[in-house]
């Protein structure tokens, strides 16, 4: 599995070219999340996609070969932060409801609705957590189920901006010296 | 100054330096046709979309500018697929302009409405709709950016209906291109390019295997150069003929596929192979697993997803064959290397001359005759444009090209219907060339409506038709790799002499040898467009060849024993 970031043009038919693109090179998407920037120009995608390093570098480097396309890179080997989100739609009867909580509270999610005979609950995190959290509700029963796949940022001073923004806008810089003091 | 969309776009396209573009008209386009009208720019009428397509990109790459086409929505759009896709697959530079229905109607289904921009998103370099006559100018500016920048390919405009006639104030100067920052990549490093002159002054073998990218950066020169610094042997690919002078001792010919015996043995022999705009293509590698084991490779290529894509390389030097040439240039160490250029020339004595004199002398007319002869009259100088078959691998081996921009053949995509167009595309883009068409009888069959827009025009083109009588190159893959079982591929044809006269155009009709030059050369002094019906032998091969995914050095070579005369005149 292979994490890329792309920053791409905030208009209609951008996705379509992006997924397009990996259709086109047999590359089967596991998830891709898109959502605006800072910039209202500029959108920001995460792209996982089932495929080996060669396969990645073909991909980053088509997706850059398109007009719509700021920057786009793979960050698999960089030290990053995934994110996930769901919400799970869970069986909650007045006997389960208790056992429930104590996962939730292990889990660290949270009860956003509830229901006579079910809750839904948010939870977010690594794959693998959301991912381990579904193992053990399964025997409850999932009634229903919503991710929003991954996001993903590089730690620390390794920044990926998008080109054509300020590489240090001011008011992260100001952030950052004032942290300093 | 308030101008109609339509306006706004024939202004363009001429303060762009257009002054030819090839289309057809339709509902969804006419408040273009009716400016184009009053316009300076001359439009030339086709018989078919498909052919405006090749046309403006048989300009384009005769000219190495923009080519431009234009047609109307639905199915004018959708019969410029092939010929966008073919200059997408040979990155040939051209501007498809398309009128859509009113930007109110899109997605009903209206009348010729299709999604054009959808249908040709993987097969353009960009696509566009316009639906506001203030974006006309700078998308179309945008367009010709895109176009032919980079590595070069075609981009699609599509603008509405409403947005040509609608008026708007044209400030070209506010119309600047706006095109999307992208992030500034380091393209190789020092020690990357250290690496690259570290292989080159210490080669034994070394081999330069010369592709379009060298034309599409004019390159010429200085690679002219780079190769006479360090006498270093070249291998050319199909679109890179012509990018160096085929009468250099130091030019082998053409690799790959129907590639000269001694190119493909030197490439697998080679301990270091420099790609120089070009992508190892399948049909230039034969089989990964034994391609050119023994070299090293450098890879100099503007496209960086070109990159180990299909061979790995121990030195990738992204960017513009131009520049990177001229960067390694002054780096580079002449060596005398006469054991590696005398074993080529060793290789080179089983060659494919041996091959062309050794064909039976029986009275029969050979493609490699016609091809030879009609190289020796024109002496090397014509714009020749191909199709794709036996007929274009035959002028590639016979046919020896000095100068760049005069082989125009579709290579990447292999279009059949190519040639015709492309050849009257190319003599708009130089009308004092004598441009001839080399094509077999399947693939003229294909696009020949376009002998109508050559009369129209007025234009002198000579056409040769590589006449066999079957789809020769599938009859050939027939014979070896189906055990003669020719399914599809026995192709009845007009009389070509007789359809060219029906359009008006001079044809004549050749089965000797002895006739063969008297005709191209009475062709060549004649001031109309002549078609000369060259029926050869039925059942000739394209010799070497390397059969699809077999190893580059294992090639079917001419069998010694005479042909088989199944031949019967048809």
């Amino acid at each position: 599995m292979q994490t890329l970031v792309a920053y791409v043009e905030n208009k209609p038919g951008v996705l379509n070219r992006v997924s397009s693109l990996a259709r086109r090179l047999a590359i089967n998407i596991d998830s891709l999340t898109v959502g605006p920037t800072e910039n209202e120009e500029i959108a920001r995608m995460t792209i996982v996609a089932h495929t080996d390093e060669k396969g990645a570098h073909r991909l980053e480097a088509s997706l850059e070969k398109l007009v719509d396309v700021r920057l786009a890179e793979n960050i698999s080997e960089r030290s990053l932060l995934e994110r996930d989100l769901a919400l799970i739609k869970v069986t909650a009867d007045q006997q389960s409801r208790p056992h429930l909580m104590e996962l939730i509270k292990v889990f660290r999610a949270r009860v956003i609705d509830v229901a006579p005979e079910s809750l839904i609950l948010e939870v977010s995190g690594t794959v693998d957590k959301i991912d381990g959290l579904l193992e053990v509700l399964r025997p409850f029963g999932v009634l229903e189920m919503a991710r929003t796949g991954r996001i993903a940022m590089t730690r620390g001073s390794d920044l990926l901006r998008p080109p054509g923004v300020p590489q240090k806008p001011a008011d992260a810089e100001a952030a950052m010296t004032s942290q300093a003091k | 100054m308030k101008l109609t969309g339509a306006e706004i776009l024939c202004e363009s396209l001429t303060k762009l330096g257009v002054r030819h573009l090839f289309g057809y008209p339709g509902g969804a386009i006419l408040p273009v046709y009716d400016a184009l009208g009053k316009s300076k720019l001359h439009h030339i009428l086709v018989r078919h979309e498909q052919g405006a397509t090749h046309m403006a990109d048989g300009y384009a790459r005769a000219s190495g500018g923009v080519g431009v086409a234009m047609a109307t929505s639905g199915p004018g759009a959708t019969n410029m697929v092939t010929g966008i896709a073919t200059a997408m697959l040979d990155s040939s530079p051209v501007v498809c302009i398309t009128g859509q229905v009113s930007s109110k109607l899109l997605g009903s289904d209206a009348f010729q409405e299709i999604d054009i921009t959808g249908v040709t998103m993987p097969i353009t370099k960009h696509n566009v709709v316009v639906s506001r006559a203030e974006d006309i100018a700078r998308t179309v500016r945008e367009a010709f950016v895109i176009a032919n920048s980079g590595r070069p390919g075609p981009v699609l405009v599509d603008i509405t209906k409403d947005a040509q006639q609608a008026s708007c104030d044209f400030n070209w100067d506010a119309s600047t291109p706006r095109l999307p920052p992208k992030r500034q990549r380091i393209n190789y490093d020092q020690a990357e390019f250290e690496r690259a002159v570290e292989l080159l002054n210490n080669s034994k073998r070394p081999l330069i295997l010369a592709g379009h990218g060298i034309m599409v950066s004019g390159a010429m020169r200085v690679f002219d150069d780079f190769v006479h610094a360090g006498n270093l042997p070249v291998a050319m690919t199909l679109l890179g003929i012509g990018c160096f002078p085929a009468n250099d001792p130091l030019n082998l010919g053409m690799m790959g596929m129907h590639g000269e015996a001694w190119v493909n043995h030197a490439i697998q022999e080679a301990d270091l192979l420099i790609a120089v705009g070009m992508r190892f293509d399948d049909r230039v590698t034969g089989d990964l697993r034994t391609y050119a084991k023994d070299a090293r490779k450098i890879h100099i290529e503007i496209d960086r997803s070109e990159i180990n894509k299909n061979v790995k390389v121990d030195s990738a030097l992204i960017g513009d064959a131009r520049e990177v040439l001229e960067q390694l240039l002054p780096r580079l160490e002449h060596r005398e290397r006469g054991d590696w250029l005398r074993h080529i020339r060793e290789l080179k004595g089983d060659s494919a001359v041996r091959d062309i004199q050794g064909l039976p002398d029986n009275g029969h007319l050979y493609a490699a005759h016609v091809i030879n002869d009609l190289w020796k009259e024109t002496r090397g100088e014509a714009i020749v444009v191909t199709d794709v078959g036996q007929h274009q691998m035959w002028e590639a081996q016979y046919y020896h090209h000095n100068l760049p921009r005069t082989l125009i053949t579709s290579g990447g995509l292999g279009t059949m219907g190519f040639a015709l167009p492309a050849a009257i595309g190319a003599k708009f883009a130089k009308p004092e060339s004598d441009v001839w068409v080399v094509v077999g009888d399947g693939g003229f069959q294909m696009t020949m409506c376009e002998l109508a827009t050559i009369v129209q025009e007025k234009i002198k083109i000579n056409i040769a038709i590589i006449n066999n009588g079957f789809l020769g190159m599938v009859r050939q893959w027939q014979e070896f790799f189906y055990d003669k079982r020719y399914v599809a591929t026995p192709l009845v044809a007009p009389d070509f002499a007789a359809l060219a006269n029906a359009f008006g155009i001079r044809g004549e009709r050749i089965t000797s040898r002895t006739d063969v030059t008297p005709t191209i050369r009475s062709a060549r002094e004649s001031s109309e467009s002549v078609l000369i019906d060259f029926r050869v032998e039925q059942e000739d091969s394209v010799y070497p060849m390397v059969p699809a995914g077999g190893a580059l050095h294992e090639m079917i070579r001419r069998p010694d024993s005479p042909l088989v005369e199944t031949a019967t005149e048809p």
